[in-house]
């Protein structure tokens, strides 16, 4: 098996109609994906790309049976847009659109809790499961099936580390860009236990960045609870205090954050830190050879 | 986005929360006004510009001029506004280069009984906003954070319902704030986490909160940062922004839509991805070299961006060599490389040049380089990058 997405996910593109939507799902369905349906407020009854377009995201669970959804809609809107999929029942939902202000997604996060729904983004690549389903905007063609999971804050320097994993032979089980946001729908922490459960994945690859404290929680986490080897890159080593990387939620604040704060926590549980990003392959060699 | 002292102080003015009476002055005279129209016994001028540390700081051509002084009278106040204005002042947060001073606040004096410190930022690990207070006003916060944490109190809130009225209660307990203070407290607390919601803040700081002697609070200075994912609604919240306060190549950047932040080392860098950005900082670092720059052109980049890129990098006399580092993904290899061949016609390159490409088109693009004029270092994965990069820039 796999996390999140796998062959037989069926998948809404909310935003179809839209030029990244559009040609994003074409990527997606070329791919492989079941994407069976698209929702734009005010453009149903449409086709695009061979499937429906609908006005609302229930429509188009209701007719098509729908299990996850991406989300392309532009910023002002995305918060509606995912909470249309939690309330309509979908249980996966990957919001990729870049700029949602962190007050909206305060409301989406708090909305959410204890419901059963798995949020990943904003801002974000998406997630893929090798040769069965992607969902985003990742290249599929890196990616090799295989058994390391993969989960990051960052877009290219995710698909850097697939490239790395595949050329040292290695495949991917499921890879997922958690997003580059102060606050997102889903930490390293759900995908560890998620990594941990599935027979396919058999070490994890973590990739996290400057900023906030996900990484030492998930460091702690690992410690306690995760019996699979990990290995783990921190982007964001020489980066000053005060200064936002490109990330909304990459910024070293009040003294927290700071990349030689999570290495230290993630060597102290184990974990088989990259020295270098050149070294993100070899590093989960390394793990699994422990 | 960051504003002004003045600026947030009159935005906390509107939302009827105790501030000093102020007014802001462009010369030495209007200090002198100023100070006349406020009539008190003294005032404290205060140098505007977007960094902390002012009242430590000082004038680089005066060392024995600081950026925040108390003065006893309007031709003080005026020697004192013509002392700061036109002038570098230069604090911890400047650099050494310090920044230029275009306005002062003229500020009355305020009878001082205690000093405490109040913020507001939003909690990633609980999903809150959250108000944090400390009895240790004026300070430096950070330092009370790493050395004393137990000094600093918090309490998370719902944006939509807002502070409530016993969760200043508690804070009082902690900070020994009493009698008819804590009704104060109360109106004071609450209305600046509205306004921090309402205004999509990403930093809202009063330090230091004051307790007069009458037993008022007051936000004798005032912080505030914007989210600028948030600056679609909040048009009038956008034109309080002052570019004469950022750093020019960065503004530049952000009007071609990348995102770049600049440092102090020779190697220019551009790259697609804030991640992958951040690792080749990382990497020139680990292989010896500084990096001069943060540069993200983003995933959709077409050839006019990546040239205005390149013409940032080069502008910068600092840059000895550029490392180009892309994986393509959405961003073809093919659009990488032709924009380095426009660029080269446009800019010229006057540093040597690494490029490594990976992903999306890659063969295509290498092959474009190659059976272009251009003269181009190509590197195989990311350490040969690094390698050649510093070795070129000496």
């Amino acid at each position: 098996m796999s996390i999140l997405i796998n062959k037989s996910t069926r998948v809404v593109c909310q935003g179809i109609t839209g030029r990244a939507g559009e040609f994003h799902s074409k990527n997606c369905i070329d791919y492989g994906t079941q994407l069976v349906a698209g929702v734009t407020p005010g453009k149903g009854g449409q086709e695009v790309l061979g499937v429906p377009v609908y006005d609302t995201v229930v429509e188009a669970v209701e007719k098509q049976g729908v299990d996850a959804s991406m989300i392309f809609v532009p910023p002002p809107f995305t918060a509606d847009a995912i909470m249309e999929s939690v309330d309509a029942g979908i249980k996966t939902v990957v919001a990729i659109t870049e700029g949602v202000p962190v007050l909206d997604m305060v409301r989406v996060y708090n909305a959410i809790q204890g419901r059963d729904v798995n949020l990943i983004g904003p801002n974000c690549p998406g997630v893929i499961t090798s040769d069965e389903c992607k969902i985003g905007i990742m290249p599929g063609y890196i990616h090799k099936k295989g058994g390391v999971g993969v989960m990051s804050r960052s877009g290219t320097l995710t698909y850097e580390a697939v490239w790395q994993l595949s050329e040292v032979g290695l495949g991917q089980s499921t890879c997922v860009g958690l997003g580059g946001d102060p606050i997102v729908g889903t930490s390293f922490i759900d995908l560890l236990k998620m990594y941990q459960e599935d027979d396919q994945t058999e070490a994890i690859m973590m990739i996290g960045e400057i900023g906030g404290t996900a990484e030492e929680e998930a460091a702690a986490f690992v410690k306690e609870n995760v019996t699979k080897p990990v290995a783990a890159f921190i982007a964001g080593r020489t980066a000053p205090p005060g200064k936002r990387m490109g990330h909304a939620g990459a910024i070293i604040s009040g003294g927290k954050g700071t990349a030689a704060e999570k290495i230290a926590a993630l060597e102290d549980a184990g974990i088989e830190v990259a020295q270098s990003p050149a070294d993100m392959g070899t590093a989960i060699q390394r793990a699994m050879a422990k | 986005m960051k504003i002004h002292e003045f600026q947030a102080k009159e935005l906390l003015r509107k939302a009827q929360i105790a501030v000093p009476e102020s007014i802001v002055a462009r010369s030495a005279e209007e200090a002198s006004a100023a100070y006349k129209q406020l009539g008190g016994s003294f005032a404290v001028v205060k140098a505007q510009i977007h960094a902390g540390g002012r009242g430590k700081g000082t004038i680089k051509t005066n060392p024995d001029q600081r950026g925040v002084q108390l003065v006893k009278s309007a031709e003080e106040a005026a020697t004192v506004a013509g002392n700061l204005l036109g002038n570098d002042l230069v604090t911890i947060q400047t650099g050494p280069a310090g920044k230029t001073v275009n306005q002062v606040l003229v500020e009355a004096g305020c009878d001082i009984a205690r000093e405490l410190y109040m913020g507001i930022v939003i909690d990633r690990a609980c999903g809150l906003p959250v108000l944090m207070v400390s009895s240790e006003g004026g300070v430096n916060i950070e330092d009370v954070a790493a050395n004393t944490p137990e000094l600093i109190f918090k309490e998370a809130f719902d944006p939509d319902a807002g502070l409530q009225s016993y969760q200043v209660r508690k804070l009082c307990h902690r900070l020994n704030i009493t009698g008819k203070s804590v009704r104060s407290a109360d109106a004071f607390m609450r209305a600046m986490c509205k306004l921090f919601i309402q205004l999509d803040c990403s930093l809202a700081e009063i330090n230091p909160l004051v307790v007069t002697g009458k037993g008022e609070l007051i936000a004798l200075d005032a912080k505030i940062a914007f989210d600028d994912n948030a600056m679609f609604r909040h048009k009038d919240i956008a034109e309080l922004r002052d570019i004469s306060e950022e750093d020019p190549a960065e503004v530049r950047a952000g009007e071609a839509d990348l995102s770049y932040v600049q440092l102090d080392g020779s190697i220019g860098c551009l790259v697609n991805g804030a991640g992958l950005a951040m690792s080749t900082m990382d990497l020139i670092k680990l292989h010896g070299g500084e990096p001069a720059n943060f540069l993200d052109v983003g995933g959709g980049a077409q050839v006019e961006q990546v040239t205005q890129a390149f013409q940032i990098l080069l502008d910068d006399k600092k840059v000895k060599a550029v490392l180009v580092n892309i994986f393509g993904g959405i961003m073809r290899c093919t659009t990488i490389a032709n924009a380095i061949l426009e660029s080269y016609k446009q800019v010229g390159f006057n540093v040597p040049l690494v490029v490594r490409l990976e992903g999306t088109e890659v063969e295509e693009g290498r092959r474009i380089l190659a059976e272009s004029d251009v003269d181009i270092i190509s590197a195989k994965g990311l350490t040969d990058a690094a390698n050649k990069v510093v070795a070129a820039a000496g």
